[in-house]
């Protein structure tokens, strides 16, 4: 691995939206080196409740633009695609995405990624915050031997997330292109908010329908572009949404996050991301390890849990089994603002996995009753 | 919101309010801002000794788990059992909100905590909203 043409990280990195954060009274915290908001004032109907229900009923806002963007380009870019991602990307038509990841020669996470296919030979991987520069490194250092250029776009987008039922509608008013033409997870090009070739992905971290759009990362432009569809979604009843919604939606919707359901000692099978990877497909980095592991088996597998006594589990708490014995942990934990119930995903020997098993969740000392129910914990309704 | 001066704070951000040796124990307001949505309490048992400055308690909100410190050391009376199903009403009225009630050891503890202007000032410097 060559460490050279690694950019040095500043300490605090800020979006181009941080300012607008700061005006509307945003509560900041730090993530991932990022000073991102993690959720509105009530006094303007916000707060993570608000946001997350929002975005379940109406619809919702997201500066996502801490998310990083690498693109590949030439007459190899599929070729190189294929090989360092699980999920088969010759499969998509352009236009079309997928939910894939960069794995370790071991079979556990570099990232999770959204792969859109843009062109012939174009492709935009999607990557997480916190793993920008990994995976810009890794990406380039494992597509050295195929004919296409990679380059690091993440600097020059404002990713802004448009979530909720009513998303379609609020981004109809800002755009020229049909987004009824645009089926969850393909993406379009079209004019918004009167900037041209703007792309516009039907996708999300929400586990509702909306929309991802990329526009240019001035300062001003990502204002204007925040601005306008705050007022268009004004009839439509739009929350600005911060982190915290973010997680608990995407919770709902048992989305992973990386650092928590999988990291680089995890593997796909236990993280049950098995219908994303295509072992049939040619070799990719990561292939063989988990032919290997799939044949010995896990030790432990990823499960939903709900909170049958009175408590809430959070990230990190052990899980023990009835006797009181530690079995696992949990990966995230939280309330479930639409649900109302007091949900958690969490590692534990699939034993322990089937439906309906009790087990304890210790919360400060004590042993709290939990048990195992059928994930995603919510689903969005099928439109009719 | 202001803080009200007929109770005494703690750099915790609870609010003690007593009348004789009985006192009314709860968070105040920018405590519960800076936690947000509430949506746990969790109090102490009827008849609990707490020493003061020891936690009591939890509160959480979506986001985080917060401990309780008792502002004075005493006995435990009665909790808020109306907080154990609404614990929203923590945000709504934080300062009417109270959590448990206790019977003070040692009223002249409360000599030692913040006055309502002093609390505002505290909140003020430590950069709060």
């Amino acid at each position: 691995m060559s460490s050279i043409e690694t950019t040095p990280v500043p300490a605090v990195r800020k979006t181009a939206l941080n300012a607008v954060h700061r005006q509307m009274g945003a509560k900041m915290v730090d993530f991932n080196g990022w000073d991102m908001p993690v959720e509105y004032p009530s006094s303007i109907g916000a707060g993570i409740v608000n946001e997350h229900l929002a975005v379940r009923t109406g619809v919702g806002i997201f500066d996502v633009s801490h998310m990083g963007d690498i693109r590949l380009v030439g007459p190899q870019a599929l070729a190189a695609v294929q090989h360092i991602s699980m999920n088969d990307a010759s499969r998509l038509a352009i236009g079309q995405a997928q939910y894939s990841a960069l794995l370790y020669p071991q079979g556990t996470f570099v990232d999770d990624v959204i792969v859109h296919r843009l062109g012939e030979d174009e492709y935009l991987l999607v990557i997480n915050a916190g793993t920008r520069e990994k995976d810009f490194n890794w990406v380039r250092d494992n597509t050295r031997q195929f004919d296409c250029s990679v380059e690091n776009l993440s600097d020059d987008f404002t990713q802004i997330a448009i979530q909720g039922p009513k998303g379609v509608n609020v981004l109809q008013k800002l755009t020229d292109a049909d987004l009824n033409a645009v089926k969850f997870y393909w993406v379009t090009r079209g004019s918004v908010c009167g900037l041209k070739n703007i792309l516009i992905a039907r996708t999300g971290y929400t586990a509702e329908d909306g929309f991802e759009i990329y526009v240019p990362a001035d300062e001003a432009t990502s204002a204007r572009v925040w601005n306008e569809i705050l007022s268009a979604g004004k009839e439509f009843g739009i929350v600005p949404c911060g982190l915290g919604s973010r997680n608990t939606l995407r919770l709902e919707g048992k989305l992973p996050l990386y650092g928590h359901e999988i990291s680089d000692t995890i593997n796909v099978w236990e993280a049950g991301l098995d219908r994303f990877c295509k072992m049939e497909k040619h070799n990719f980095v990561g292939r063989a390890a988990l032919e290997k592991t799939k044949a010995e088996g896990v030790t432990r597998t990823l499960v939903g849990l709900e909170m049958a006594e009175r408590g809430i589990a959070r990230d990190g708490y052990k899980v023990l089994n009835g006797d009181g014995r530690e079995i696992g942990y949990v990966t995230s934990g939280s309330p479930a603002p639409f649900l109302k119930k007091n949900i958690a995903l969490a590692y534990v020997p699939p034993e322990f996995a089937g439906m309906g098993t009790a087990l304890k969740v210790e919360i400060r000392g004590q042993g709290v009753g939990a048990q195992v129910v059928p994930t995603p914990f919510y689903k969005r309704p099928k439109k009719t | 919101m202001g803080y009200p001066s007929d109770r005494k704070y703690t750099k915790q951000h609870e609010w003690i309010q007593a009348s004789g040796t009985t006192a009314s124990v709860g968070i105040t307001d920018h405590a519960q801002e800076s936690l947000g949505d509430i949506v746990f309490v969790e109090l102490p048992k009827i008849g609990a000794d707490l020493a003061a400055g020891k936690t009591f308690g939890t509160v959480e909100s979506v986001k985080a788990v917060s401990d309780l410190y008792a502002p004075a050391s005493g006995t435990v009376t009665e909790t808020n059992g109306e907080l154990a199903t609404s614990p929203e009403k923590v945000n709504k009225d934080p300062h009417g909100s109270w959590m448990m009630k206790i019977t003070l050891k040692n009223p002249a503890e409360l000599d030692a905590l913040l006055s309502s202007a002093d609390y505002e000032k505290f909140v003020a410097e430590e950069g709060g909203h």
